[in-house]
């Protein structure tokens, strides 16, 4: 640490920079890539297999609950590195303004939005009756 | 704050495509779009939870030639986010930075992405009898 430093022992200790989340944005992103990859190669095989089926085959799929487990764990975790990623994109192409703040909010909100319907609609196919 | 007259860093055209920045913002287009695809992903299980009748509208536009080229090219972008992800992994754990090793491995990912992708529809016209 050198005699030059400005910043303050509170900020030198928390690390976190001038993003004020250090690398945890950064450490998610890989995290849910990581989750993501046999969550993806189990979710395009399944639907293929699936492929021109009606409503009744996709509801005997989902009655399996490790298949509607994995969907579940699909969506949560594909809309959460879509958040992630987008909010990236947005961040680095709006560098400031109300254009910014509201793309970064309409990012956070569609993400939820989408995530928890689509599970929604996972749950009410694998549980309903 | 902000000064209009200040010198800019040379743009992005001003410089040659190679495999490495062209796959780079392709990672990133595809990201952008697999979100966009996310929006069919979500019609398609809404549709099948709100009943017989909504599903079969779906299933239809998706059976549809339109429905074909779109899911088409939702897979190639899927699969090719997928292994350029698991390249930018590779370099994150600190591996793979060579010069040759990065092209290598670019060029990998385009072949596996397009396997993957025939393997794919292969499949899933296989399952639908051809049709």
């Amino acid at each position: 640490m050198s005699e030059r430093d400005l910043r303050t022992p509170l900020a030198r200790v928390t690390g976190l920079g001038a993003a004020k989340d250090g690398t945890g944005h950064w450490w998610l992103q890989r995290l849910s890539a990581i989750a993501l990859v046999p969550l993806v190669l189990w979710f395009v095989a399944s639907i293929v297999s699936l492929s021109g089926s009606g409503q009744a085959e996709v509801k005997a799929w989902l009655d399996n609950p490790l298949a509607a487990l994995l969907f579940v764990l699909l969506l949560g975790g594909g809309f959460f590195h879509l958040k992630l990623g987008l909010q990236v994109v947005i961040e680095d192409y709006f560098h400031a303004g109300a254009a910014k703040l509201a793309l970064l909010i309409l990012n956070t909100f569609a993400s939820i939005a989408l995530a928890g319907a689509s599970i929604l609609a996972v749950l009410k196919l694998a549980l309903g009756a | 704050m902000t000064s209009p007259n200040r010198p800019l860093s040379p743009h992005l055209q001003v410089y040659k495509p190679q495999i490495t920045s062209v796959l780079s913002i392709l990672h990133r287009i595809t990201g952008v779009g697999l979100g966009l695809g996310t929006l069919l992903l979500a019609w398609w299980v809404i549709a099948a939870a709100a009943g017989p009748e909504a599903f079969a509208t779906a299933q239809g536009f998706f059976g549809s030639i339109i429905g074909r080229l779109l899911l088409l090219v939702f897979t190639l972008a899927l699969f090719y986010h997928l292994t350029n992800g698991i390249r930018h992994l590779v370099w994150d754990a600190g591996y793979g930075f060579e010069l040759r090793t990065v092209t290598i491995s670019g060029w990998t990912a385009i072949v596996a992405t397009v396997v993957l992708t025939l393997i794919a529809w292969i499949a899933g016209y296989a399952v639908r009898g051809g049709a």
